[in-house]
């Protein structure tokens, strides 16, 4: 049996993309737990503990795009038109945030409360929209052909929003427990505060899409209810519900101890089970429910060539990001940074 | 919607975004290099000098490549979402050079660039140099792989088709294409020359308001140096590139030269002025050298070279903005030389900071490298059309099936925040290049901080002060004695 170089992408891909959700996730959501913390050197402290890390957080979601196009480039050409609109205000979305990073220390005192605003913005309209693609992907995408055959609104349908608040929920949770891990004090106390109904929420986000996702679509009924799929996927909301009471408890202190590492590695735990619940409802599908990882795929001199660099380039790209997560280890406070 | 088609709106629309980006990596390309070299000139000679201007420069830096980033991510997604036909029939070339470019450059970039701008107390001074030069070189990589993508599109080889879709067949004929040396040469050079604009430009500001201090000078004098030796090597490279896209690109070049028809035994004129008109076919209140366009071209006295005729209409690129680009383009070029030239006649006598006519000078040509680049990106790419690839796929069977008035929504929400956020953006780097190089000190106790120290630190005494020219790298007050 030959390797199946398109099983390889995908796998790939799906893990370009489950980097990005993790690590981008946090940092959308501290734009999202700014209206929460409105003393500007809270906020200065917010942004310094992702700084450093923000803009390799989110190459993330270009090596996703960019291994569609070179693996499935037929996925790519059809997916990209069928998100068209949410994806292009994802993308005005993180100009905006993106930008606020450098601008709001360089912005005068009186300006500085507009890049503030324009994080906010762009952090909850990203999110959101990511969120809506999302949703809207699942729900499936209209083809003809090779190209995409439905209207500009098709993803302003029910499942699609309600997905956006969703991820909004999970970046927002993801967040707040990065921050009890990276910050002290009254800012830490807060968090702990913010995390814990997140978490509620985020469980309501979970059960409404794992009921709601089934009774959408008999296929995917069948595949989580069938046997003998029903063993091997049991333990997924059995381990949801274990990450969540960790996770409350964690963020509850122990012994008067405040919590540290734990939720933020919960919340992790959770945004996957999420996540590859989600990959094993669609699979093989890449453009959900018509094209499949082969009828998507380019040709092998195109998956081969790109494979090679890219199982050669990951780890090292992986050990240098570890690396600069490791120099930016620890605590951070207000005032740190280059300014 | 206001009578554009769909296609024209995905086309300004691409124009637009892509316009905007291309300022970005035009500075930071540069930009980067010459913060390595202020880095490695500080850790070689210890002097304040160097130190101060790679903070002053890494602000602005930054800054930009912010702008760069959030930019280029919209650029990542466009290809998909504005032209899909492309996608899916050239998606399996392109895509793995792209997909290479993302591996092996952005990850690079911003995996050290956290380090370059907030590990100054962090990690030792070598490995901080190091994070510089690896963004330096992810900066080079990048252009490597974006260049070698567009230059495929514009004289694409080393493919089949199939299926109708292109297949890659020979990736060295795909990356190493016809055009890709003299494109990523000619754009990593224009970068640097654009660097060496701004900081020269930043310089005579400075100068021409009194501000004369080893910093400002120390600016000034790398930046003519760099632009004495570069902007000919420009010219000769720019030569290069011109006979190559007569040999593969020909109706591109006739469009540039305002060229309607050869007659046999007569020689081809370089024109200097004229407007071609498309359709009239002819190039109005012509004003041009005789013999010299052959001269150029061909080598010869009498040499023939494409002319837009010789191709039918619905292939003839668009002479009149070819045209006047390029000559703005090689106008700057020319330009560019001359200040080279005249900042080594002023070396004489040390007058190279105290003529305020070249001063002035100066001051204006700051920009010129950014115009020179967008003109450039215009002839290259307003001269390829009608194709998107060259010979091979039409830019108007590339584009996606969305309506004119999904185009014409998400172009207007890109010129709002385009034109907010990097006219901010431009506003904050030239508040900051305003500001100018300040003293840097070395010593600065870190006044808490992600991680905790891995250099330890100086002591911050008397003893320490020292001035630039003793070279006081452990900090001091006065480091801008007024050189007299």
């Amino acid at each position: 049996m030959g390797i199946d170089l398109s099983i390889i992408w995908a796998v790939i891909i799906f893990f370009a993309v489950f980097m990005y959700v993790l690590l981008d996730g946090f940092d959308l959501g501290i734009g999202m737990l700014f209206p929460f913390t409105p003393k500007k050197r809270d906020r200065d402290t917010m942004m310094n503990t992702v700084a450093p890390v923000w803009d390799g957080n989110e190459t993330w979601l270009v090596l996703g795009g960019e291994g569609l196009l070179a693996a499935f480039p037929v996925a790519y050409a059809i997916i990209l038109p069928g998100l068209y609109l949410p994806l292009i205000l994802m993308l005005v979305a993180l100009v905006f945030r993106g930008v606020a990073f450098e601008f709001r220390f360089k912005a005068k005192e009186h300006e500085r409360h507009l890049w503030d605003k324009a994080f906010i913005g762009g952090s909850v309209a990203a999110s959101f929209f990511q969120g809506v693609s999302l949703g809207a992907f699942l729900d499936g995408i209209a083809v003809s052909g090779r190209s995409y055959a439905g209207g500009p609104l098709d993803w302003f349908a029910p499942f699609p929003l309600v997905a956006g608040v969703g991820v909004m929920i999970a970046y927002t949770l993801l967040g707040a427990t990065w921050l009890v891990m990276k910050t002290e004090g009254e800012l830490q106390a807060r968090m702990i505060q913010v995390a814990r109904p997140f978490a509620l929420l985020l469980l309501g986000a979970i059960a409404v899409v794992s009921v709601w996702t089934p009774l959408r679509d008999p296929a995917v009924a069948d595949r989580w209810f069938s046997f003998p799929n029903i063993v091997f996927l049991a333990p997924v909301p059995i381990l949801v519900l274990l990450c969540m009471v960790l996770l409350l408890r964690a963020l509850a202190g122990k012994d008067g101890r405040l919590p540290f590492r734990q939720p933020f590695v919960l919340a992790l735990g959770l945004i996957f089970l999420g996540y590859t619940g989600m990959a094993i409802s669609i699979w093989p599908h890449i453009v959900p429910p018509s094209i499949s990882i082969w009828e998507a795929a380019s040709p092998p001199a195109s998956q081969g060539f790109t494979l090679v660099g890219t199982l050669v380039i990951l780890p090292i790209i992986l050990m240098y990001t570890g690396w600069s997560y490791w120099v930016f280890r620890g605590k951070v406070k207000a005032d740190a940074g280059y300014h | 919607m206001f009578g554009f088609t769909a296609l024209d709106l995905a086309r300004i629309q691409f124009a637009f975004t892509m316009s905007f980006h291309i300022l970005f990596p035009a500075i930071t390309i540069g930009m980067a290099s010459y913060l390595a070299v202020l880095e490695l000139c500080w850790l070689r000679t210890g002097r304040q000098v160097f130190v101060d201007l790679y903070h002053f420069w890494l602000k602005i830096f930054a800054v930009t490549f912010g702008m760069g980033v959030v930019s280029g991510i919209v650029m990542a997604y466009q290809i998909g979402t504005n032209w899909s036909y492309l996608s899916e029939f050239a998606g399996s070339v392109m895509g793995p050079l792209l997909a290479y470019e993302v591996l092996t450059a952005f990850f690079l970039e911003a995996g050290f660039l956290g380090v370059m701008l907030f590990g100054w107390n962090r990690v030792g001074r070598e490995l901080h140099f190091v994070a510089t030069c690896m963004v330096a070189i992810g900066t080079l990589i990048s252009s490597t792989w974006i260049l070698g993508a567009n230059s495929w599109m514009q004289t694409p080889q080393g493919y089949a088709i199939e299926g109708g879709r292109m297949v890659p067949v020979d990736w060295l004929a795909i990356i190493f294409n016809p055009s890709f040396p003299y494109r990523l040469v000619h754009m990593v050079i224009a970068a640097y020359l654009t660097t060496a604009l701004l900081v020269g430009g930043s310089a005579a500001w400075h100068l021409l308001r009194g501000r004369d201090n080893p910093a400002v000078r120390k600016m000034m004098s790398m930046a003519m140096w760099m632009l004495l030796i570069v902007a000919p090597i420009q010219a000769v490279v720019g030569d290069f590139h011109g006979l190559n896209t007569l040999k593969h690109q020909p109706a591109k070049l006739a469009a540039m030269e305002g060229h309607w028809e050869n007659r046999p035994g007569h020689a081809v004129p370089l024109l200097l002025f004229g407007i071609p008109d498309m359709e009239e076919e002819r190039t109005k209140y012509a004003v041009g050298i005789p013999y010299l366009g052959s001269i150029i071209l061909t080598h010869t006295l009498d040499g023939q070279v494409p002319a837009l005729k010789d191709f039918a209409p619905e292939d003839r690129p668009n002479s009149l903005i070819v045209f006047w680009s390029f000559r703005l383009m090689v106008g700057l070029g020319l330009l560019m030389i001359a200040l080279g030239a005249w900042s080594l006649f002023l070396r004489r006598g040390g007058r190279l900071f105290g003529h305020r006519l070249f001063l002035r000078f100066a001051l204006w040509m700051g920009p010129a490298g950014l115009v020179a680049i967008l003109a450039g990106w215009v002839t290259t790419e307003v001269g390829r059309q009608p194709w998107v690839v060259y010979g091979v796929l039409r830019t108007a069977d590339a584009v996606s099936p969305h309506g004119a008035a999904s185009l014409g929504l998400t172009l207007l929400l890109f010129v709002v925040a385009y034109l907010f956020v990097f006219g901010a953006g431009t506003a904050y780097v030239l508040r900051m290049i305003r500001k100018g190089p300040q003293h840097f000190e070395l010593a600065r106790a870190p006044e808490g901080g992600p991680g905790e120290e891995r250099t330890p630190m100086r002591p911050l005494s008397a003893a320490d002060v020292k001035n630039d020219e003793d070279g006081g790298a452990a900090g001091g007050a006065d480091h801008h004695p007024p050189r007299s």
